[in-house]
């Protein structure tokens, strides 16, 4: 149980970003969350990929007395998380833009009074 | 009361959260068998050094041309809300 | 943020810093295939680069030398030199996306098994996929940033 203390890190990281979603009324609040939710899943895809005493997968310069596939660490997880931060990036942008301009259109920024459509 | 059925799936949700953390590997030790076959023919193959860039951009290169897709779409989108007309200065 | 750009000691100072930053930038795309980085990695830092100067200096100023469209058509040329490439490995060789410069002579030396000092003529197409990559980065996100600081400015009249 006490190896597992990452594991244990990205489901707080989870919980304290799906408790900003749901049970807070400002918008900009719900949008942090959004960030911090997705942080947690990208430490996720990391630490699936670690190996004990592991050096990065890169062979330039690399330090004398490391066998080649057992002490690297593995390369895969860390291209899935390289699309998932850039994807994260791009959401964050639109989710933004449309803040403002509701902001614009209503003048008021809590979650509640912005249902209706207004003439 | 939206509150109290709210607040009863969050708790589920992560009992299930951290009993199935009990299934997952041990920490250190991950399953490798296409990553073994990843790092020793990356520098044959590829020519490269780098195993993360050569994964990225050739063994998986068609992943990349989507997110390049999602970002290119997602700036669009940014620039259509924010569109000003010619005459209003 | 006010639109008019900050006191004159804060430009003079982003004006020395811009262009070592945007060539740290190109060092981090060009070596992708031999240190850690890459397309993405480098194109955050020249766009943050040019965030820099938009602070300093105004985003009218830099909305009347180049426009959004400017830096929006950087962004697009990016996207269609990646395409390009792409559909030069299926006529050159079997698949889309094939590495069909390894062992040719460009970019094409082959580097030996296990530890050594990097070489730049090696890599195949990798170099010239991070360069489209990195133009698309550094364009797109600048024009997110020059065009949101151009929309406050509209609000306080």
């Amino acid at each position: 149980m006490i190896y597992q203390i990452p594991f244990i890190a990205v489901i707080g990281l989870i919980a304290v970003g799906m408790y900003a979603v749901l049970f807070k009324k400002n918008l900009i609040k719900i949008a942090i969350g959004l960030t911090i939710l997705e942080s947690g899943v990208n430490l996720f895809l990391i630490t699936l990929g670690y190996r004990k005493e592991g050096v990065a997968p890169i062979y330039t310069n690399l330090p004398s007395g490391i066998d080649i596939p057992d002490k690297m660490v593995l390369p895969v997880p860390q291209a899935l998380t390289l699309t998932s931060i850039v994807i994260g990036v791009a959401v964050l942008a639109l989710v933004l833009s449309i803040i403002m301009m509701i902001y614009r259109h209503y003048g008021t920024l809590d979650s509640r009074k912005v249902r209706r459509l207004k003439e | 009361m939206r509150k109290i059925a709210g607040a009863i799936a969050f708790v589920i949700f992560f009992a299930f959260l951290l009993f199935s953390m009990y299934e997952l590997h041990e920490f250190g030790k991950p399953p490798s068998d296409m990553d073994d076959y990843i790092i020793q023919n990356a520098q044959n193959e590829t020519g490269a050094n780098n195993a993360v860039t050569s994964v990225v951009f050739d063994y998986r290169g068609y992943d990349t041309l989507g997110e390049a897709t999602v970002l290119f779409t997602a700036i669009a989108g940014v620039m259509i809300l924010f569109r000003r007309g010619k005459d209003e200065e | 943020m006010k639109s008019e750009g900050m006191s004159p000691i804060v430009q003079t100072i982003a004006g020395i810093l811009f262009p070592m930053v945007l060539i740290f930038s190109f060092y981090v795309i060009m070596h992708g295939h031999l240190t850690p980085g890459g397309g993405f990695q480098g194109g955050a830092i020249g766009a943050s680069a040019v965030a820099m100067l938009i602070v300093a200096l105004g985003a009218k100023k830099i909305n009347d030398m180049v426009g959004e469209e400017g830096i929006s058509s950087f962004e697009s040329i990016g996207g269609l030199v990646f395409i390009i490439i792409a559909i030069l490995g299926l006529f050159m060789a079997t698949t889309f996306l094939s590495n069909f410069l390894v062992g040719d002579t460009i970019f094409g030396k082959i580097p030996p098994f296990g530890s050594n000092s990097g070489i730049l003529n090696s890599g195949g197409i990798l170099p010239l996929l991070n360069i489209a990559v990195g133009m698309k980065v550094i364009g797109g996100l600048s024009a997110v940033v020059l065009v949101m600081a151009l929309a406050t400015k509209e609000e306080k009249k």
